[in-house]
């Protein structure tokens, strides 16, 4: 497992290359790549967000990610697990987040990946705060990321 | 007791500032009453008693209204995160 929280953009082929290096047990890498809209939550229609300013919890984020890995990997067998998460200004199209789990075969591999990224949307210390030409503002947590990370709790 | 207090993103903004070491009286011993401790310096605040979607991390690890608190202990509070 490998974590990283960092203001450098990272390399979805690199990270891939270095995680499977060596591994020939794995038949199966499933990814998520997080990136930044352009498109205001609350109203959905209107592209104005210029950049966004990620704030984090130097420590607790990092432990954090690496508590809802070990899970991950307590309920699934996987292989390798990387987890990159950015903090600082980014503009739209910029990858925010990377999340690769490699496993034996895909379906351990997919469920794993959905369930770091439900996690990570509302357990990790990250805050969103949107550039608009009418200013700044602090994105609202989504009930919906909320229902995501409950409805693995009665699936263990 | 002296604690390390932490506040992110808007309440960090609605406070003016991003943490403090702060001796707390004795009857300061849980969440609850820090919150209330902190709420009675008026003014903004006051959002640390009144506001109903407020998180709480006690030594880093998410914790409840109840959560004791101890000599030391870095106590941080902020909004729902919206990482991902």
């Amino acid at each position: 497992m490998s974590v990283s929280v960092q203001s450098a953009a990272f390399d979805v082929a690199f990270e891939t290359a270095e995680l499977t290096k060596n591994a020939h047990g794995i038949g199966a890498v499933a990814s998520f790549i997080g990136l930044v809209r352009d498109m205001h939550e609350a109203d959905g229609t209107s592209s104005n967000v210029t950049a966004m300013t990620l704030e984090h919890y130097p420590g607790m984020t990092e432990q954090a990610l690496e508590e809802i890995v070990t899970e991950a990997q307590q309920r699934w067998k996987l292989i390798a697990v990387r987890v990159i998460h950015r903090y600082g200004r980014l503009e739209p199209g910029e990858a925010i987040v990377l999340v690769i789990v490699a496993s034996a075969h895909r379906g351990e591999a997919f469920a794993a990946c959905e369930f770091i990224m439900d996690f990570l949307k509302t357990r990790a210390p990250f805050w969103k705060k949107e550039e608009s030409p009418e200013g700044g503002r602090w994105v609202a947590a989504r009930d919906e990321d909320e229902s995501a990370t409950a409805r693995w709790m009665d699936r263990r | 007791m002296t604690l390390k207090l932490l506040y992110f993103a808007h309440l960090r903004e609605a406070l003016g500032t991003g943490g403090e070491d702060l001796a707390v009286p004795a009857h300061v011993t849980d969440v609850r009453t820090l919150r209330a401790h902190l709420a009675a310096r008026g003014g903004t605040w006051k959002i640390l008693e009144e506001s109903q979607n407020l998180r709480t991390a006690v030594n880093q690890q998410m914790a409840g209204q109840d959560s004791l608190i101890a000599a030391g202990d870095e106590v941080a509070f902020f909004p729902p995160v919206t990482g991902g």
